[in-house]
């Protein structure tokens, strides 16, 4: 099976610091993919690069086994590659019909077609089962974080995208509202869409993905099946990069 | 669409609330003790203001006086509606005042010295202020200049400006009759009444198909009943208004009648209109408001930050122009003070009154027509009561400072409402 997106010995470097070694990534259709590592390991520089934030210095990046090139958000947008940022890059005074369409509003003639954009997203919104929101011309500022973060899924499921890739979804939630979302990023996969999730959180890659990456000191130190690992194993991978026979077999200096 | 397949059983996204008059008016309570309180203070201190003048000097109910208020008034609302699109993006403009005396300067130089049509030269005021506005935004946008400071320094520039157009402190007078008639003639009667007719009408019509098409979407609409007061509340204010003003005002009225809806009205309405619609149904005005309310989140999407900028400086300096266009004319002249001492405040105040927010984001080109009356009335009452400059002033920066203080607290109160 190929992965729906690869990314193949990426190098980065920021000045004289070497952020990314060789890094690899891959995730597949209908299925979530871990990206777990310790603070500074490089996790979400190795998603701005993905996502077209950070141009990458060697490596290449692959879109269903294609080669492709990605310069900026919109080609990744283009794609089919969203990313959901860990500040959720809402706007607080706009409703959530108008930030779902952010910047990608639908027009019929000079002016906006408001009603098709409600209709549209409130469709979104039902097919992702988000029932908390009363109204979906609230404001943005009136959500609690759990339905802002649902906002900003639904906001990225939109655009007919094939990878969402989550950065830190559930960081800053309550135990009923993380639930909430992982629920719906395990919904996400399971409707086709290959799902690239960063945590911190054991427990939260346990409930819902299918495979880890562990990214060690700017090096992928694993590609595993999440079933094929206990718990101990993916702490070990994550603070040492190595867990028996897993791992980086060379030790590495930080 | 997208590849999320429909879930069967849990699809409710629906509002809880169904549309009634009630839920409406609760709906609005709840907004305003939320701390979004939008035009209400002006409103309040509108009726209040009248209330206290009308009680304190007959002579401020006369006809000629409500008249009056619109044209004294129009110069500082047209700079004001502007403004807003400057404020709501978080930056401010402190040279709108001055750059409208640059424009007003620039419509009397060409008109008089160059002696071109009256058309030409209105084209080529307008035109400055568009320029202004470019330079302003550019220097703001891309060089990256604190907004306050640019126009601080256009604040002084164009004062320069305005004495070197007009040779250092001479008075062009403006003998024009169409320049002189925006802010000096009236409509004929039955013009206003006809233009009442049509306002009405076109506000019911856009009404009705918005909720029309709405209700056919399966979207909640307003109900007719809400339509219908709405329209009600506009067709009897309107109506009034343009009957006191149809009213015989002159003090001699066998020898001139002085009768009808001064021209800046409709100018007013139009541009009110007009940026309205840009504001809340085009893209421009969409992606203004996420840039005053996450610049980032914008830049995210894809929204060039840097263009929108520079043209709500554009705008805010465009409008300007018209704003002194309609001072020139109302002076029938153009001095090195045209602009200046108090009118830029006044217009800062007069959208800040209003419920245009200082913090960006939050704020309508209605707020400023709204604060403009507030100012006009102030301005307006304080000289019928005998008070002299120094009072105006002392009173105006007052309000200005509540007006400021109210939404700085509205803005806390939000926060602790979980609106913000």
């Amino acid at each position: 099976m190929t992965p729906l997106l690869e990314a193949r010995r990426i190098d980065k470097s920021f000045g004289p610091v070497k952020v990314l070694h060789q890094v690899e990534l891959s995730a597949y259709a209908g299925e979530v993919t871990a990206l777990v590592g310790d603070n500074g390991a490089g996790k979400s520089t190795l998603v701005k690069c993905v996502g077209g934030i950070y141009p990458i210095d060697d490596g290449e990046i692959l879109f269903d086994g294609r080669p492709v090139q990605v310069h900026s958000p919109r080609d990744a947008g283009e794609l089919g590659v969203e990313i959901v940022y860990q500040d959720l890059a809402l706007c607080d005074n706009l409703d959530i019909v108008q930030n779902m369409f952010l910047g990608r509003e639908r027009r019929r003639g000079p002016l906006l077609d408001e009603d098709s954009m409600e209709e549209l997203a409130e469709r979104t919104l039902s097919s992702l089962s988000v029932r908390t929101v009363k109204s979906i011309r609230q404001q943005v500022s009136s959500l609690s974080g759990g339905q802002r973060q649902t906002v900003a899924i639904a906001k990225a499921v939109l655009w007919n995208s094939k990878v969402v890739i989550l950065d830190e979804p559930t960081a800053a939630l309550g135990v009923a509202q993380t639930a909430q979302v992982l629920e719906l990023v395990r919904r996400l996969a399971d409707t086709g869409l290959a799902v690239v999730l960063i945590s911190h959180n054991m427990n939260d890659v346990f409930a819902v993905s299918d495979r880890i990456a562990a990214l060690y000191l700017g090096r992928t130190a694993a590609q595993v099946k999440t079933a094929d690992v206990t718990h101990a194993q993916v702490v070990e991978l994550i603070t040492s990069g190595r867990s028996g026979d897993l791992g980086l077999k060379n030790g590495v200096t930080p | 669409m997208n590849k999320v397949k429909e879930l069967p059983g849990e699809a409710i996204v629906a509002a809880t609330q169904s549309p009634s008059i009630g839920n409406s008016f609760l709906a609005y309570v709840q907004r305003v003790r939320g701390g979004d309180m939008g035009a209400l203070p002006a409103v309040i201190g509108l009726v209040v203001l009248c209330a206290v003048f009308a009680a304190a000097r007959p002579s401020f109910v006369t006809a000629i006086n409500f008249a009056n208020l619109f044209t004294q008034g129009a110069a500082i609302t047209l700079i004001a509606m502007g403004l807003v699109f400057v404020l709501l993006l978080g930056e401010i403009d402190l040279s709108a005042g001055f750059a409208s005396g640059v424009c007003a300067a620039v419509l009397a130089v060409t008109l008089t010295s160059a002696g071109l049509p009256w058309y030409v030269c209105v084209v080529a005021a307008i035109l400055t202020g568009v320029l202004i506005g470019t330079v302003l935004g550019g220097l703001v946008a891309k060089v990256g200049i604190p907004s306050f400071v640019v126009t601080l320094a256009g604040f002084l520039a164009f004062q320069g400006l305005v004495l070197v157009l007009v040779d250092e402190g001479t008075n062009i007078s403006i003998r024009n009759s169409v320049i002189v008639a925006i802010a000096n003639r009236n409509l004929p009667p039955w013009l206003g009444w006809a233009l009442y007719a049509v306002c009405v009408a076109v506000f019911a019509g856009v009404q009705l198909r918005r909720a029309r098409s709405r209700a056919k979407r399966g979207l909640i609409a307003d109900p007719m009943s809400l339509i219908a007061i709405r329209v009600g509340m506009l067709a009897l204010f309107a109506g009034l208004a343009v009957f006191a003003l149809n009213l015989e005002r002159s003090r001699n009225p066998e020898l001139v009648s002085l009768t009808g809806v001064p021209i800046v009205v409709p100018l007013i309405l139009v541009l009110l209109v007009v940026w309205t619609l840009v504001l809340r149904r085009t893209g421009f005005g969409r992606h203004l408001y996420a840039v005053g309310g996450n610049a980032e989140a914008a830049r995210r999407a894809g929204i060039p930050v840097d263009r929108i900028k520079i043209y709500a400086f554009v705008i805010c300096s465009s409008m300007a122009a018209i704003g002194g266009i309609v001072a020139a004319s109302r002076a029938s002249s153009v001095d090195p003070n045209t602009g200046g001492s108090s009118v830029l405040l006044y217009a800062v105040g007069a959208a800040v009154i209003g419920g245009t927010s200082l913090f960006g984001g939050k704020g309508r080109v209605l707020d400023a027509v709204m604060g403009g009356a507030v100012v006009a009335v102030i301005e307006n009452g304080m000289g019928l009561m005998g008070y002299g400059a120094s009072v105006k002033y002392l009173v105006t920066g007052s309000v200005l400072l509540l007006a400021a203080g109210v939404d700085a607290l509205a803005r806390k109160r939000a926060a602790a409402a979980g609106l913000r």
